[in-house]
């Protein structure tokens, strides 16, 4: 260690390491802001196994009977209403559908509104069943579970994806400008240190952190939502690191000639906010039309957030997602590339 | 002698701005030299050129025998940089900082030696946002030493900073002499300049106007004593000149400066002067020359405010 102390990539990775770790924003940011959107999403869009849907029934001769029909029918839940009120609920939409009983049962529904159809084959089949029908053929039901195929599935990958956009072009961008602006860089330039040890503890210090920021959110996503990871840990390491140099060289790029925070503020946003939207992390791109498709693809995040969903959910290998780390990567040299040309140090 | 710092008609333009205009100097190994002007003289753009930070448009300089474009970074390891204002890393300690900065150079000091020359060993592991403005600035006296370099370069090094905190950084500045460094700072304190300086060159609209030791400036004045004073109606300073032992008279704001030998001759002549020509004395100074009266004197114009 005695050896290692005065190493200026080591002590430049530190240095970043270390300032990460005193500003209780930018872990929050990085590392609890990300949890606590998957959460929320996940909640808000659970697809729900067993989700009851509420059924009025006008009072009168008959109701009680109807009730326990439809209760006892499982996802159904029944409520007795007087008329007024019935009608009142499923104008606004607080039921599905009304029973008026009578001779002639009637089921009093609006056909526009998604569920209705499914609740009046499931109250028609309720009732049939109470009053003694027989089926005519004997029908077995099978329910499908497996993993994967569920929004939040989808969703885990889009946000580490957009984390690590974030993180590499806020985490190198942002201080390479606070430090140009503050003459640190400046005064860095000043000593005998070379610019390479310094882009090198940028970049150290980021990929110390990656490690945590995918480590939190892939072990939290299977905890709490049971999000698989079904290709090797491997694959998803490396995807992430080349997320994250791509985005590093992003930012770096961005705040290559940037002098105030303002600037580099604007700029920053200028970039990414099309990547927010258009590159899938809350919803599919193919809900774009055919002709934005090309520019959709070309984009780096959304190659990197597909790598992640195949990683992830479909279990596929380095060889399978070659294309997609392949498009981020190049994003990344061109990145770098362009940002030390045009790098300013002063 | 040994040059550790040379350099011919320096020139640097921004724009249509010349920065610099001809400047050449030679800064000796083992003197503190020192660069005395107003704001914008072009000072700190000509020690930024030494420093290599700086492209020059025109004109030779030469670092430790070097140029920075054959010396480079090996020049680099040889030097210590403080800047005009650095801001270092607010969530780092001080003890922090310099290890940092002491990473960069293949040899020197143990931070904690340093800490101590610039009396900041018991900040050693304060936030560097949590000190004052006195403290930071020994910090970067302290984190320009880590690499025991050669030759110092101090940008105003105590501008903006209390009268204690100044002598704490002119401290450090005598214990890194006396261990055999050199030293080229600027300042527009004449007070620095005469007290730190073994020489000093006077800057001003880019060139040097004088150079010399701050006695042997303030000698060429002719005269060790300043007489001001006021008077009413308006006087014509022309008329004092040929008083005893008066050298020269000008006036500045209403002020009439008299150089003068010795002030104990030069005042009753003065007074009796005042009322031969029928004047109301409202206000009278005396003070020893100084290298701001040597300024004052090359360009009618005063160093700070100027």
């Amino acid at each position: 260690m005695a050896v290692l102390r005065f190493r200026p990539v080591l002590q430049l990775s530190v240095t970043k390491i270390r300032e990460l770790m005193r500003e209780p924003e930018a872990l929050f940011w990085v590392f609890i802001f990300p949890v606590l959107l998957a959460l929320a999403l996940g909640i808000a869009f659970r697809s729900g196994g067993v989700e009851e849907v509420a059924v009025g029934v006008h009072r009168g001769d008959g109701a009680e009977r109807i009730e326990r029909a439809l209760d006892a029918a499982g996802r159904l839940r029944p409520v007795v209403l007087d008329p007024e009120e019935a009608r009142e609920r499923l104008r606004s939409g607080r039921v599905a559908l009304v029973v008026i009983p009578g001779e002639t049962v009637t089921l009093w529904y609006d056909p526009t509104r998604q569920e209705s159809e499914a609740t009046r084959m499931a109250v028609n089949d309720a009732l049939q069943r109470d009053a003694g029908r027989i089926d005519a053929v004997a029908v077995d039901t099978k329910e499908m579970t497996e993993k994967g195929s569920r929004y939040i599935d989808f969703l885990i990958p889009g946000i580490l994806g957009m984390n690590i956009m974030g993180t590499g072009m806020w985490g190198i961008g942002f201080y390479v400008v606070t430090a140009r602006q503050r003459k640190l860089l400046k005064r860095l330039v000043a000593t005998p240190m070379r610019r390479s040890e310094f882009l090198m503890g940028q970049i150290i210090g980021r990929l110390v952190f990656l490690i945590f920021e995918v480590g939190v959110m892939v072990v939290f996503a299977r905890l709490a939502f049971d999000v698989p990871l079904r290709g090797s840990v491997v694959t998803l390491g490396v995807v992430s690191v080349v997320g994250a140099m791509t985005f590093a060289g992003l930012g770096l790029l961005v705040a290559s000639r940037a002098r105030t925070v303002e600037g580099v503020s604007g700029l920053m946003n200028f970039v990414m906010l099309p990547m927010w939207i258009l590159s899938g992390i809350f919803f599919s791109t193919s809900r774009f039309p055919e002709a934005m498709q090309p520019v959709v693809q070309a984009l780096p995040l959304t190659a990197l957030n597909d790598a992640f969903r195949a990683v992830m959910l479909d279990g596929t290998s380095l060889v399978g997602i070659f294309g997609e780390v392949a498009l981020t990567a190049s994003w990344g040299v061109a990145a770098f590339v362009a940002a030390l040309a045009l790098f300013r140090w002063r | 002698m040994d040059a550790v710092i040379r350099c011919s008609d320096l020139v640097k333009r921004y724009d249509d701005v010349l920065a610099v205009n001809g400047i050449s100097l030679e800064v000796r190994r083992g003197e503190c030299f020192g660069l005395l002007g107003p704001n914008g003289a072009g000072k700190t753009t000509t020690v930024e050129i030494f420093e290599g930070l700086l492209e020059r448009d025109g004109g030779e300089v030469e670092v430790l025998g070097q140029t920075w474009e054959r010396g480079g970074s090996r020049l680099r390891e040889r030097i210590g940089i403080t800047l005009q204002e650095t801001q270092f890393i607010d969530k780092l300690t001080v003890h922090e900082t310099l290890t940092l900065f002491r990473s960069f150079y293949p040899s020197g000091p143990e931070p904690a030696r340093i800490l101590k020359w610039v009396e900041l060993e018991d900040k050693a592991h304060a936030r560097v946002g949590k000190l004052s403005g006195g403290q930071k600035q020994r910090l970067s006296v302290a984190c320009s030493l880590v690499g025991d370099p050669e030759l110092l370069f101090m940008d105003e090094p105590t501008t903006g900073l209390d009268p204690h905190s100044r002598r704490q950084i002119w401290g450090g500045i005598h214990k890194f002499r006396a261990a055999g460094g050199t030293v080229l700072l600027t300042t527009h304190y004449m007070e620095e300049a005469e007290r730190l300086c073994d020489r000093v060159a006077i800057v001003d609209h880019g060139r040097v106007i004088a150079l010399d030791t701050p006695a042997r400036l303030i000698a060429s004045l002719g005269a060790e004593h300043v007489v001001e004073f006021r008077a009413e109606p308006l006087p014509d300073p022309a008329r004092f000149e040929s008083l005893p032992d008066v050298r020269s008279a000008r006036m500045q704001d209403g002020i009439v400066s008299l150089t003068v030998g010795e002030v104990h001759r030069a005042v009753p002549a003065l007074l009796a002067e005042l009322e031969r020509q029928g004047l109301g004395l409202t206000n009278l100074v005396t003070h020893h020359a100084t290298l701001e009266d040597v300024f004052v004197s090359l360009t009618g114009r005063h160093l700070e405010g100027a």
